[in-house]
């Protein structure tokens, strides 16, 4: 059941001269979740831009189903896939309903439209803010903004789910609730693309992990096959100690006592 | 209780317009019954009543003098607080306002310059219509210049805006200059906005480009909602963020350049009452927006009203008495968000 419907061949980006993304082929699946991983600055936000249509590639083209990604109308794409960004302020006091119903915006006079107030509900409970929706949005801590944010883009209901590190703000259970939401999203055959810093939480999670180091795709595939004590000390400078847990790795830096 | 709320700001309006109308009607050098008022609109609509004032007098004051004067305290407080909201909106930023941004000046500028110059070219709008470029050239001044890789800073745009109120009020100065001691006398008229003299032609010019600007706004008031999440949200919900800021400039400067053009300056408008529309019954845009053009039209109908009795004999400036309230307002909102966020970005 999975299946490509987003893929990107020979993608780069240069910004104010400098290339921040280069030569990048990766395709997203259907029904599978796929982590981006790397260091600070390595690309992956910007990998993520592209692939979701906000930011035009320098190099290379991505196509969603058949079509050139950046043919597509905004109003159009935004049925097709949702993004959840790293910043999410607010300008003016909305309430949690308002902007979780916000994420309906897209179904407007549609058919799917009729399903508006399930979605939202729906998407609410999962995100476990029920008990925030009377609240102003301006109120809120981080880590509600977030999964508040979070409940917008499921909503949204869109096939390809795009989180540019979605487990930021959140204390542990938040982090493994927000991932096991992914995991469900993929098991209703959506593509989900999730950036993350955390190496053994993508590894818990993802079917596909995609290594990006200095703008380009050092590694792709399952996670116990791109994660290597040997490549994570390479890339990210530090030396590490693999564990395997439930036959996925769990990365330890090596601590001297 | 969101439903009750505007409910209840609904009619609290409706209350608060009805009686402004009628208690401003009744006001004046001539004083006028409550009901020869009521009589007088409903004969005119075609109901024949006993309480239809008998006096000729009565009737043209009402009709040639105070009415036309009311009907445009209305459109113009709707119109300038219909895009008081809109500007918000684009900015992310409940300090934005048609003055703040220059829009005002930039009108008051082209007018100066129609009275300066003696310019009749265009006929007796001449000097209106130079009001409306001059205010569509400094709203698209601000957008333009304010603009870089395809997107606008809120805080570069009101940068902008200051820099072109300082232009065009050095224009304006210049223009004070130059002009003779009749010209001065009306660019003043101009810097201080009054409603005094208004007649029925003038009325149905702004009236409609404020309702087919209100109409509008309340169009895109979705929109508006979704550009609440920030640009980078509003894209990826499908909004053409560029579009809509383009048409949101262009629906701007229409709604003051007819308001400012016809009346002259009245700031704060913009400020204060979508600001305390948004407290009633909160932030989403179609029910403030129709709240604002209410509630705008309120606040000028009592001010003007105030304006021409506070001192006897004399029409104050309308636009002295809104800075006086509105001024004082702006510094209280700038208090408030600097206590609550240490400044803004």
């Amino acid at each position: 059941m999975s299946e490509r419907v987003l893929s990107a061949v020979g993608v780069g980006v240069d910004l104010d001269g400098v290339t921040v993304l280069d030569g990048v082929n990766i395709e997203v699946r259907s029904g599978e979740v796929l982590c981006l991983v790397g260091p600070n600055g390595a690309g992956k936000s910007t990998l993520l831009g592209v692939l979701s249509g906000e930011r035009r590639s320098t190099r290379g083209t991505v196509t969603l189903g058949d079509r050139e990604l950046r043919r597509i109308p905004p109003g159009e794409l935004a049925r097709l896939r949702s993004v959840l960004t790293q910043e999410n302020t607010v300008s003016f006091p909305f309430r949690v309903v308002e902007i979780v119903a916000m994420g309906r915006a897209p179904w407007a006079r549609t058919v799917e439209g009729r399903d508006d107030v399930r979605a939202v509900s729906d998407a609410m409970d999962a995100a476990d803010i029920r008990h925030l929706a009377r609240r102003r949005y301006t109120a809120l801590s981080g880590g509600e903004r977030a999964r508040v944010s979070l409940a917008r883009v499921l909503a949204q209901a869109a096939p390809i789910v795009f989180l540019d590190e979605p487990t930021a703000s959140l204390d542990l259970r938040h982090q493994e609730d927000v991932m096991r939401i992914a995991r469900r999203l993929a098991g209703e055959g959506r593509a989900v693309v999730v950036v993350l810093h955390d190496l053994s939480l993508a590894s818990a999670y993802a079917d596909r992990l995609a290594l990006i180091v200095e703008g380009r795709l050092e590694a792709i595939g399952a996670p116990v096959d791109v994660l290597s004590a040997q490549r994570i000390e390479r890339v990210y400078g530090l030396p590490v100690e693999l564990h395997l847990v439930g036959g996925r790795p769990v990365v330890v830096p090596t601590r001297s006592p | 209780m969101k439903h009750t709320r505007a409910f209840a700001l609904t009619a609290g309006l409706a209350v608060l317009l009805v009686g402004g109308v009628i208690l401003s009607s009744m006001t004046g050098q001539l004083a006028v019954g409550p009901t020869e008022v009521v009589g007088s609109v409903l004969r005119s609509v075609g109901i024949p009543n006993s309480w239809a004032p008998g006096d000729p007098i009565v009737e043209s004051t009402l009709w040639i003098v105070r009415f036309p004067r009311i009907a445009m305290a209305l459109m113009v407080g709707a119109a300038l607080a219909v895009a008081g909201a809109v500007m918000q909106a684009i900015f992310g930023n409940p300090l934005a306002e048609p003055g703040v941004v220059g829009v005002s000046a930039g009108s008051a500028l082209g007018a100066a310059i129609a009275i300066v110059l003696g310019v009749t070219a265009l006929g007796s709008g001449s000097i209106a219509i130079f009001a409306f470029v001059g205010g569509l050239g400094a709203t698209l001044l601000v957008y333009f210049v304010s603009r870089a890789n395809g997107r606008t800073e809120v805080v570069t745009l009101l940068l902008t805006g200051i820099a072109v109120n300082a232009f065009a009020g050095a224009g304006l100065a210049s223009m004070l200059f130059i002009a003779d001691s009749g010209s001065r006398e009306q660019i003043v008229f101009w810097q201080l906005g009054s409603l005094n003299g208004s007649r029925w032609t003038e009325v149905a010019i702004v009236a409609s480009v404020a309702a087919v600007g209100t109409a509008a706004a309340i169009v895109l008031g979705r929109r508006f909602d979704l550009l609440a999440l920030g640009e980078r949200n509003a894209r990826h919900l499908g909004v053409n963020v560029e579009y809509l800021r383009v048409g949101s400039i262009v629906l701007v400067a229409l709604l003051t350049g007819v308001a400012v053009a016809f009346v002259g300056i009245i700031a704060f408008v913009g400020l204060v009452v979508p600001h305390v529309i948004r407290m009633a019954i909160g932030p989403a845009h179609r029910a403030l927006i129709i709240g604002s053009a209410v509630g705008g039209g309120v606040l000028l109908v009592f001010s003007d009203l105030l304006a021409r009795t506070v001192v006897t004999g004399a029409d104050l400036p309308i636009g002295l008495l809104t800075s006086l309230v509105g001024g004082p307002f702006f510094f209280f909102l700038l208090f408030r968000q600097r206590r609550r966020s240490g400044g803004w970005a």
